[in-house]
């Protein structure tokens, strides 16, 4: 499909209104846009798989027997939910960023992890610490007889968190986990602190070379406004999907 | 959906609104405060960084000290950045903007600029000596550290294929091209010469023959460039100029002499 008469029309656009939609007529800044969009994409997609990982993780480790795996996990909260994602993400990147280098083939000492992945780390551990203490919530929601009558029927610890509690915990969760995933796709955008070109850092080179501050800003508000809307449709379905009938804990 | 799309065109309406007449003239304004507001780098040393107390010190806080005593008025400081400065001085936050800025056709239709220029920098790069640099074509597919908002990012990527890794500000590309994360850091030629002094410098140099060479203006609001405040700022810099004034402040801070200056120098005496 040829869009060349798409963009010819901004920049008529352009010529007769003074919108300038760069993004749109010039083939640089339309790549460049169009891979920050992606990156933002991915970036979001893996911290919000990773960070629900972490959550159903973390949750089942805090029931655990053994006191230490217990203080860790709490430990680990405690850090990650109580620091700004900001401070974080310059921690890894900068402080121990320095210490993981090695010496490539042409003698240069290189970071071992990219600033893409020192964003998804971070937006994951700071995410998750968030997800467990919402599966918490969820877990400690459940029946106690429920958990009973899963032991009874000879259920180990495991098994009865992965069939019985986990499921109906999750459905519990899910509204405030809605709430906290949203937030994430949102905090992607400090990844730009540290040069991860996702779209915020390229709306931001863009505007310094075309000075289109408010046409880049509300590009970047309507773009935002719609992936939010999107996942929180998304959640809204998968909610309803797994509604069971009667059931109110 | 369809609320959505009105509060977008809405939202791009109030900004060509607000682009409309100006208020009052700055220079009556500054008159009237007591108070010249002036726009600088804090992070550009020794152009305009922060000494020991925290003051913001350098070449063009001089110059605006400078322009503060030529009206009577008190100087305020406010620290900008490459890629916030243009939009402090239309919105009013600072009356004058004296931050390192080249000149360019695209920044002439949205900032003042005053000329004549008060000073000229090019771009070059501060690279590993490992890296061993001899052309601006061997950046291709090099990660190149840079500053965010600096103009000729996007010449330097669309010309020499280099991939731009731009931070905020100075001490993040600093601290990046010193970890290793990229090969070289693009900036100023004139950000480079003091720190290649420096033995904390000692692995890096700067190899390339430095391109792209452009003055430097300082800005007034864009409908003021012809009134009295910009007639005012112009008539400021060609005295500077003539009484050698930026060679004193230039020697003072101790910046190698730039040919620029020597140049116009000559030509106005």
């Amino acid at each position: 499909m040829d869009l060349q008469p798409v963009w010819d029309w901004f920049r008529v656009l352009h010529a007769t209104t003074g919108i300038k939609l760069t993004i749109f007529y010039d083939a640089f800044d339309r790549l460049r846009f169009l891979n920050g969009f992606l990156t933002s994409i991915r970036l979001m997609a893996l911290c919000l798989a990773c960070s629900v990982a972490i959550g159903i993780v973390g949750a089942w480790v805090q029931g655990s027997q053994l006191k230490l795996l217990r203080t860790v996990t709490q430990a680990y909260i405690q850090f990650f939910r109580n620091t700004p994602p900001l401070v974080q993400l310059y921690f890894f990147y900068f402080a121990l960023g320095s210490y993981l280098r090695i010496t490539n083939a042409a003698g240069l000492e290189v970071p071992i992890v990219s600033n893409f992945v020192w964003a998804v780390i971070c937006l994951s551990l700071y995410a998750g610490s968030f997800n467990i203490e919402i599966f918490r919530a969820g877990i400690e929601a459940v029946p106690k007889e429920t958990v009973e009558a899963a032991e009874a029927l000879g259920y180990s610890r495991l098994k009865a968190y992965a069939y019985v509690i986990l499921p109906l915990a999750f459905r519990i969760s899910l509204p405030a986990l809605n709430n906290n995933l949203v937030n994430l796709v949102k905090t992607t955008t400090i990844a730009y602190a540290i040069a991860v070109p996702e779209m915020l850092y390229v709306a931001n080179q863009i505007w310094s070379d075309e000075l289109n501050v408010a046409e880049m800003m509300n590009v970047l508000l309507v773009i935002y406004v719609s992936l939010v809307g999107m996942l929180v449709y998304a959640m809204g379905r998968w909610e309803r999907a797994l509604r069971i009938p009667g059931y109110t804990p | 959906m369809l609320q959505l799309v009105i509060f977008g065109i809405a939202a791009i309406a109030s900004f060509i609104v607000t682009t409309g007449p100006l208020a009052a003239q700055t220079l009556d304004k500054v008159k009237q405060r007591g108070v010249l507001v002036v726009g600088t780098k804090a992070d550009y040393k020794p152009f305009g960084f922060r000494d020991t107390s925290g003051a913001i010190v350098g070449f063009e806080p001089d110059l605006a000290r400078d322009v503060a005593s030529r009206l009577g008025v008190r100087l305020e400081l406010e620290p900008v950045v490459s890629s916030n400065r243009m939009q402090f001085l239309q919105q009013g936050k600072i009356d004058l903007m004296l931050a390192t800025m080249n000149v360019t056709q695209e920044r002439r239709q949205t900032v003042g600029i005053i000329d004549p220029s008060y000073y000229a920098s090019g771009v070059n790069v501060l690279a590993i000596k490992k890296a061993a640099l001899k052309t601006w074509e061997q950046l291709k597919n090099q990660k190149i550290c840079a500053i965010q908002g600096a103009w000729y990012n996007k010449v330097v990527a669309e010309k020499y294929g280099a991939e731009i890794v731009a931070f905020r500000g100075q001490t993040e590309s600093e601290t990046a091209l010193l970890q290793g994360n990229c090969i070289g850091w693009m900036y100023d030629d004139t950000a480079f010469l003091e720190r290649l002094g420096d033995p904390k410098w000692s692995a890096f140099e700067m190899p390339l023959e430095t391109i792209l060479d452009e003055p430097w203006g300082a800005a007034v609001k864009l409908e003021e460039r012809d009134g009295p405040w910009g007639q005012f700022m112009a008539k400021t810099i060609t005295e500077w100029h003539r009484s050698g004034k930026l060679i004193e402040v230039e020697k003072k801070w101790s910046i190698p002499p730039s040919a620029f200056l020597k140049k116009v120098s000559a030509e106005t005496k």
